[in-house]
C-alpha cells in the first residue's frame, strides 16, 4: 500500500512543520556561518512528479552543486542541498575570502567548504528535528556532485518508484536579502519514514 | 526536412521515432536510457529505466516502462508493431551511474549497476546484441539516438559529448 496515498491535509501540515523547524535552525547556523542575515521561504511540501521535481532548481539539467547526505536512524530518508553555480561561487567568496576558480570546477580546499557547509546544514536541521519527534537520525558524511539536477535527485526518489510516480519532499529556499542565493534544502524521507514521524508526533496513522 | 523533430521521452517512459527523428531522454543518473535500432527499417526505440526489476513493486498497476525486465519486452513489442524486425535489432545503452560514490553501501542505493545489469539479462534473453554502452561511473547523462543513423550521443557535465 502506497503509505502517500492516504496523507491528509492536516498530515501535510505536520510535515511542514517538520520542515520549518528544521530549516530554520539551518538557515541560522547559515547566517552564522556567513555572518550575515539568512532568511527563507515558509517550507513547502509536496507530492511531486518524478519529472518536475528539479523544475524547483531550473529543470532537469540545469547544472548544479549538490550536497547529499543520506539520513540514517529511526526516520531514514535522504537530504540535498543543491545550489546554482553562481550561488555557489558567492557563497565560498564570503565564506573563504578567495575567489572562485570560474567554470573548470572547484579546487579541494572549495569542496571542502561546502562539505563542511553540508554538513553544518544538515546537522542543525537533523538536530532540532530529533529534538522535535524524539527519534534518532544523524546525518552521513556528506558526499558532493556537480551535475544536472534531474539524475542528482533521482538519488533520492528511486525508492518511491516502486510505489508510484511521485515523491513526497520537503522544500526550503534559503535567501539573502531578497535575493534567493543561499540554495535550496531538500528532505525526502523514505516511504517508510512517514508513520515513524506521525507516530512520534502523536498523529494516528490510521 | 527542414528541421529534425526530436521526441522526449520521460522518466519512465518509452518511445519510437522513424524518419529521421530523434528520441531524447535528459538528467540520467541512476536510470538506464536502453535504445534499440533496426537499422534497415529505420526504426529507434528509447525507454527510460528507473528499476531493476518489477518483482519489487508495490504499485497497484504496475508502470512497464520503469523496470527493466517488463521495459524492454514492451519496448521490443511496440518496435515489431511499427515495422521493425526482431532479427535486426541491436541495443546500446546508457547511465546506470551511482551519483554519490561513497554512499554506496546501502544496496538500494547501488541501483545504478543493478539496472544495468539486468538490462543485460534482459537483452541476451530476447537475444538482441548490444552494440555499445557508456555506463557506470558517477555522471549525470542526457542521450539522443538520431533514427536516421542509430547514433547514440551522450552528453554530461563533466565529460563532455560522446558518440557510440
Amino acid at each position: 500500500m502506497n503509505p502517500l496515498s492516504k496523507l491528509e491535509a492536516f498530515k501535510l501540515d505536520v510535515l511542514k512543520e517538520v520542515g520549518n523547524i528544521g530549516a530554520g535552525n539551518a538557515a541560522t547556523a547559515l547566517s552564522l556561518l556567513l555572518d550575515r542575515p539568512v532568511d527563507m521561504n515558509v517550507p513547502t511540501v509536496s507530492l511531486i512528479p518524478f519529472e518536475r521535481i528539479a523544475d524547483r532548481v531550473g529543470g532537469l539539467e540545469q547544472v548544479v552543486t549538490a550536497v547529499y547526505l543520506r539520513v540514517e536512524g529511526e526516520a531514514p530518508g535522504h537530504m540535498f542541498f543543491l545550489m546554482e553555480g553562481e550561488a555557489t561561487k558567492k557563497l565560498l567568496n564570503r565564506l573563504l575570502a578567495i575567489e572562485g576558480k570560474g567554470e573548470d570546477g572547484f579546487s579541494e580546499m572549495e569542496y571542502s567548504a561546502l562539505a563542511e557547509i553540508g554538513n553544518i546544514l544538515a546537522g542543525s536541521y537533523l538536530s532540532s528535528l530529533a529534538d522535535f519527534t524524539q527519534l534518532a537520525m544523524s546525518p552521513t558524511v556528506p558526499a558532493i556532485a556537480v551535475d544536472m539536477a534531474g539524475a542528482i535527485l533521482t538519488h533520492g526518489i528511486v525508492q518511491y518508484g516502486e510505489m508510484g510516480d511521485s515523491a513526497l519532499l520537503i522544500e526550503t529556499a534559503f535567501l539573502e536579502g531578497k535575493e534567493e542565493l543561499a540554495g535550496h534544502f531538500f528532505l525526502i524521507p523514505d516511504p517508510e519514514s512517514f508513520d515513524q514521524i506521525f507516530t512520534a508526533l502523536g498523529v494516528s496513522s490510521e | 526536412m527542414i528541421r529534425q523533430h526530436v521526441v522526449k521521452v520521460g522518466m519512465a517512459d518509452l518511445n519510437i521515432a522513424a524518419d529521421g527523428a530523434v528520441l531524447r531522454t535528459t538528467g540520467l543518473g541512476s536510470c538506464v536510457g536502453l535504445t534499440l535500432y533496426d537499422g534497415q527499417a529505420k526504426i529507434a526505440g528509447m525507454v527510460h529505466v528507473m528499476l531493476p526489476t518489477s518483482q519489487i513493486a508495490r504499485e497497484a498497476e504496475v508502470k512497464k516502462a520503469k523496470y527493466a525486465d517488463t521495459a524492454i519486452p514492451a519496448l521490443v513489442e511496440l518496435m515489431l508493431v511499427s515495422g521493425a524486425a526482431a532479427g535486426r535489432m541491436t541495443a546500446k545503452m546508457a547511465g546506470g551511474a551511482q551519483m554519490f560514490a561513497f554512499a554506496a553501501q546501502n544496496d538500494s542505493m547501488r541501483i545504478g549497476p543493478r539496472n544495468v545489469e539486468s538490462c543485460r539479462t534482459v537483452l541476451s534473453k530476447f537475444a538482441i546484441p548490444l552494440l555499445a554502452e557508456d555506463t557506470g561511473g558517477s555522471s549525470g547523462r542526457t542521450i539522443e539516438i538520431d533514427s536516421a543513423s542509430g547514433v547514440l550521443t551522450i552528453r554530461s557535465v563533466q565529460l563532455g559529448i560522446k558518440e557510440i
